[in-house]
């Protein structure tokens, strides 16, 4: 082994193999580094260690048991998976969501959107290398994970959201407990401004790296925050209001630059906002109008059998545009069901905008864009 | 002996209106006392231990009394006892110096095992954990011990692309240099291995060598990870050598010595009987220098905010990432021993020694005042660390050459100005 080092000094490029094994990527993503000294000349993202074949797996299951696969697509953000794809479903066989399973719908997917812009958040700031914040993240995670194991019983993996409306109602005690979270919760925004938002040393290492202007963000298919950092105020929930968005009051954080700091405080902002839709949610609920226990739709059996045809649902997830397209063929299984996963679209970018870059970069650039390997890999 | 009764966990309450599990009550909830901590039992019963701690170690210090002026007769009685035995001078001249030197070995081994178990109480408190609880009965004191023992007892891996003899070598050559450091450096006032008139230029050429180490840890491993992180910690501890040295020469200037105890010792004394005349307190020249030093000793011992070379996100451990075992926990030691070194060095130069802050505190012997100094000290170290994140290696080295580099000069004719001021 020892003779095939060279002792001669060279000058030439290094190729490093950024993960599948590494702290840094999130998951088992490989990024192909070309680097010279620490600057990078060429990246290539190399996704598919993750691959399970969901798309397939789809096809051999009831509309009712194919629902715990979309779970595990983007694990971070479990409940906008499921409503994505009960809406798509629900779209194919004709079934109205009754008003309060709409504000539950809407209530668990904000609070997820909280839980996870904290991973990304604390995996953000892990990344450069601050560790405190990680541990605060987590802490406010926790609680959320802790309301919807009270809700469900699941913490990472809900299937919460079901056709035709949702599996259960606000049980006794849930509601004092989210508004405790939220009044937790909203001066810790102020905390994470304070020890990591506006640190000259954190500010150093995302302000002007791994800009994408609105132009590339739109052809490379970005959304979400990612897109919303660059210029485009383009937000799901209020081009084409799902649920019961367009009754509720909710400002979308739009930024030019299309820096990582930009991301990264977009989510942060959208945290905010998604406090509030919380609120107005839980407001809502506790109105006289909204009878509790009515949470399903009239009507939908237990084994769905959609008329031949083709629906396209799509939400905003925590991680940009959440798309499910369904082709029935008139029998249990859908025939086809294609799945458009923001992070997917959204790492195809980093072969772009990492040239150039410092290694140091490679790392901020990859941990603002928030993908999710279960999503990107499929 | 009593058997612990084990308390069982609250249940989950089972839910009979939707039949789920309700999780016991606000177990990990903060609830309104989680805003003001003192209204808390365990934060009233931690902070009367912690005063208990302190009041004891000051009397314990008292009832101590100065150890350095001690020694020296002591030394002399042995001395006179062994050459009435008959023991020729040469034999007693070795046996002290190896005496000394391994006092001196002692220094860096119970730092590492203090300091790291304070590094972890002190993140985990600043992180809203405990950390070590178990080990050791109190606050999990023996956790560094045990883990220690873990260390030595673990299997020694050598990569097959490594250079063996330079992997080997690498830590050696990082320890060495660590141990033999704190030879000049005073614990208090005649509490000194050896009082060396050129103490400062020893102890920045003994602790520069320990650069080499780590070249040869980040070459030797045959990881592109490891000499990523060897060549940063070549670049960025080089560099940062120089404000580092600068920023002392106002102090050298001052005190008109290079001897470390010397140093300490021209701090004594009070301006109006109140401010002390350490060297933080000289308008300006102090301060600018104390936080040259403070930042430069950071980065040389490779913490956050510098922590560059063994950047864990970027290059998964750096220079470090192929050693296991004691080989890794020499590079542990290292990295305690130059803190401690750092913290000494700030509490010699800028904080006056062993002196007290206030005339009426001057019962406490002063190696109390220079070890209460460089815990302080050494606090800040940790408060950086896990309160900042980590600088890029270009921004490093632009804030060193651009700004730390300028200014430590610029202060060493500012000091020059304020001596011919003084005089």
């Amino acid at each position: 082994m020892t003779d095939t080092i060279s002792t001669a000094l060279k000058t030439g490029q290094m190729f490093i193999n950024f993960g599948p094994q590494h702290p840094s990527t999130h998951g088992v993503l490989r990024i192909a580094l070309t680097v010279e000294g620490e600057v990078v000349v060429k990246a290539d993202p190399d996704v598919g260690y993750l691959h399970r074949g969901m798309e397939k797996l789809f096809e051999a299951r009831t509309y009712s048991q194919a629902l715990i696969l979309t779970d595990r697509l983007d694990y971070v953000s479990a409940m906008s998976n499921n409503l994505a794809y009960c809406l798509a479903v629900e779209r194919l066989a004709g079934i109205q969501a009754p008003l309060r399973a709409q504000y539950l719908r809407v209530l668990t997917a904000e609070l997820n959107r909280i839980a996870s812009h904290l991973v990304f958040f604390g995996t953000f700031s892990v990344d450069m290398g601050a560790f405190t914040p990680f541990l605060y993240a987590f802490r406010e995670r926790e609680m959320i994970l802790d309301l919807f194991e009270m809700l469900c019983g699941g913490r990472l993996l809900y299937s919460y959201i079901r056709v035709g409306g949702v599996n259960a109602d606000l049980p006794a005690g849930w509601t004092e407990k989210c508004r405790e979270f939220i009044t937790f919760f909203k001066p810790r925004l102020k905390d994470y401004d304070t020890l990591l938002s506006f640190n000259p040393i954190f500010r150093d290492r995302t302000v002007n790296v791994g800009r994408i202007s609105a132009s590339q963000a739109i052809s490379w298919g970005l959304s979400g925050p990612n897109l919303r950092a660059s210029g485009p105020d383009y937000d799901v929930r209020k081009a084409e209001p799902y649920c019961v968005y367009d009754k509720l009051d909710f400002k979308v954080p739009v930024a030019q630059a299309g820096d990582c700091w930009n991301r990264y405080y977009c989510r942060m902002l959208e945290m905010g906002q998604s406090v509030e839709i919380a609120l107005q949610c839980l407001d809502a609920l506790a109105a006289a109008d909204l009878v509790p226990g009515e949470i399903m739709a009239k009507g939908v059996p237990k084994m769905l059998k959609p008329p031949a045809g083709a629906a396209y649902a799509h939400i905003e997830a925590s991680r940009g545009d959440l798309g499910f397209y369904a082709v029935a063929d008139g029998s249990l299984n859908p025939y086809r069901m294609h799945v458009r996963g923001p992070s997917f679209l959204n790492v195809a970018i980093l072969q772009e905008i990492l040239t150039g870059c410092k290694i140091a970069d490679v790392v901020a650039v990859l941990g603002s864009l928030d993908i999710v390997l279960g999503e990107v890999d499929r | 002996m009593t058997t612990e009764t084990i308390q069982p966990l609250s249940e989950p309450v089972f839910n009979h209106a939707n039949g789920r599990l309700l999780m016991p009550d606000n177990r990990y909830w903060p609830s309104r006392k989680w805003e003001s901590p003192w209204s808390l039992p365990a934060y009233r019963s931690g902070a009367a231990v912690l005063a208990g701690l302190l009041s004891g170690a000051a009397a314990a210090a008292w009832l101590v009394g100065e150890l350095g002026p001690r020694v020296t007769p002591l030394y002399y009685a042995a001395g006179h006892y062994a050459l009435s035995l008959g023991v020729p001078a040469f034999l007693i001249k070795i046996v002290w110096t190896v005496i000394k030197a391994a006092l001196l070995l002692a220094v860096p081994l119970v730092n590492a095992l203090f300091a790291v178990w304070w590094e972890r109480k002190i993140s985990a408190h600043i992180q809203s954990r405990l950390g070590p609880m178990y080990v050791g009965r109190f606050q999990g004191c023996l956790q560094t011990v045990a883990d220690g023992i873990k260390l030595f007892l673990k299997e020694d891996i050598v990569p097959d692309s490594a250079d063996r003899l330079v992997h080997l070598l690498a830590p050696v050559v990082v320890v060495i240099p660590a141990i033999m450091v704190f030879a000049p450096v005073p614990f208090g006032r005649e509490l000194i291995f050896a009082d060396l008139d050129i103490g400062t230029v020893y102890v920045f050429a003994v602790g520069g060598v320990s650069v080499m180490g780590v070249i040869m840890a980040g070459w030797a491993s045959g990881n592109k990870f490891s000499l990523l992180g060897g060549l940063r910690a070549a670049a960025q501890l080089v560099s940062y050598e120089l404000p580092r040295t600068f920023a002392v020469i106002p102090v050298v200037m001052l005190a008109g010595t290079l001897n470390i105890s010397a140093i300490a010792g021209f701090q004594a004394g009070y301006w109006g009987g109140l401010l002390p005349r350490w060297f933080i307190f000289y308008p300006v020249v102090g301060q600018v220098a104390f936080i040259v030093f403070l930042i430069a000793s950071v980065a040389e011992t490779n913490r956050v905010p510098f922590d560059i070379p063994e950047a864990e996100s970027e290059l998964v451990a750096g220079f470090n990432t192929e050693y296991s075992g004691m080989k890794f926990a020499l590079f542990f030691l290292s990295e305690f021993a130059y803190v401690l070194l750092s913290c000494l060095l700030m509490a010699a130069f800028f904080f006056g020694g062993g002196e007290p802050p206030l005339p009426l505190l001057g019962f406490l012997p002063s190696w109390a005042w220079f070890l209460a100094k460089t815990l302080t000290l050494m606090f800040c170290f940790l408060w950086f660390r896990w309160t900042f994140p980590r600088f890029r290696v270009d921004r490093l080295m632009d804030f060193n050459w651009k700004f730390l580099l300028p200014v430590s000069l610029l202060n060493i004719a500012a000091a020059g100005v304020l001596i011919w001021f003084i005089s």
